[in-house]
């Protein structure tokens, strides 16, 4: 069984070993309107939540954000990494969050298919 | 259900609240389940409250029809409940959907650990408190009280994911009685 404790632990172990760095980190961001949570929102969080547990990504945020009136691009999800502009991905499933982790958060390359705009 | 949890919660998120709490009561004895949603956003007024089960009320621009309060709106009244919003302009807003607990349209709570996880690693200043009754059982979990245990440890630190997983998972089925969950 689980307890809050465990995060205690967890956080003195954390502190002992490295200096957190996550201000500089990458955020991601999920689209979380009713039009987004309908098109699967929800399980594209879980998705990447999954894939930053499973690749142990220690200084990536994440967020959730409201509808920004591309409905039909549901799921969307920007990536920002440090200094570089805000890509937005659409259409995102569950299925494509590996690869969007993969090739942009952890190696910095655009998935160029699957952009749906660029913000500076 | 998770999902109209969800739902309800991103408009306190829109409405700006520091503070959000969740309640979901399965009174069995009842035979209810009642879902309220209370925040410290900006509220609404008197009319707004009204008339936001109205699909085509909504406050934002980018698109016509609101869906989310009057599908909420249907789903209750479907299944022999009734949907309470309670709200004054500055004061917050407090939205209670009702169900007929054993009512064959009910739709199943659902992924209620990935709901919460959610709301808790995506918002990691907001306040959060959600508190879930089954029967004579109880859990309740506050963002504040993990942030307090994590210090400078962020919300979304791979093992924290793993741990707020488990640890939902762990606490509902508790609730179920450590049996399988009811709505799965
Ligand atoms: N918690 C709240 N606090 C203040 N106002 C709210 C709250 N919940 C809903 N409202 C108001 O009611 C309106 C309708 O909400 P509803 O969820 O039905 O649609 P929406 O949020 O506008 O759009 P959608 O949910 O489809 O993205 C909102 O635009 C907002 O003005
Ligand atoms: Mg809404």
């Amino acid at each position: 069984m689980k307890t809050i404790e465990d995060l205690k632990r967890l956080r003195e172990k954390v502190e002992a070993q490295t200096k957190l760095r996550y201000e500089t980190g990458t955020r991601i961001i999920v689209g979380m309107g009713t039009c987004g949570i309908a098109a699967g929102a929800r399980d594209v969080m879980s998705a990447i939540l999954a894939e930053i547990a499973r690749r142990k990504l220690e200084d990536v945020t994440v967020s959730q954000t409201g509808c920004i009136g591309m409905c039909e691009k549901e799921v969307l999800v920007d990536v920002v990494r440090q200094g570089e502009p805000r890509i937005t991905y659409g259409k995102v499933t569950p299925l494509n969050v590996a690869t969007i982790i993969a090739e942009h958060v952890v190696n910095g390359r655009i998935v160029e298919e699957m952009i749906v705009g660029k913000m500076d | 259900m998770s999902l109209h949890i969800l739902d309800l919660v991103q408009n306190s998120l829109e409405a700006k609240a520091s503070k959000v709490s969740l309640n979901v009561v399965e009174d069995l004895a009842g035979d209810l389940l009642v879902i309220t949603v209370r925040d410290n956003g900006r509220g609404m007024s008197e009319g707004e409250a009204k008339s936001v089960v109205d699909p085509f009320v909504t406050s934002r621009h980018t698109r016509r029809v609101g869906l989310g309060l009057p599908l909420i709106d249907m789903y209750t009244k479907l299944c022999d409940g009734r949907l309470e919003i309670q709200s004054q302009q500055g004061n917050g807003t407090t939205v209670k959907a009702v169900f007929r607990y054993s009512h064959f349209d009910r739709p199943p709570l659902g992924d209620m650990v990935g709901t919460i996880r959610t709301i808790v690693i995506a918002n990691p200043s907001l306040d959060f408190n959600y508190c879930h009754a089954v029967g004579t059982q109880s859990f309740s979990l506050s963002t504040r009280e993990i942030v307090e245990a994590l210090g400078d440890v962020p919300l979304s630190f791979p093992d924290v994911i793993v741990w707020l997983g488990e640890y939902l998972k762990n606490n509902l089925a508790r609730l179920y009685g450590g049996v399988t969950d009811e709505n799965d």
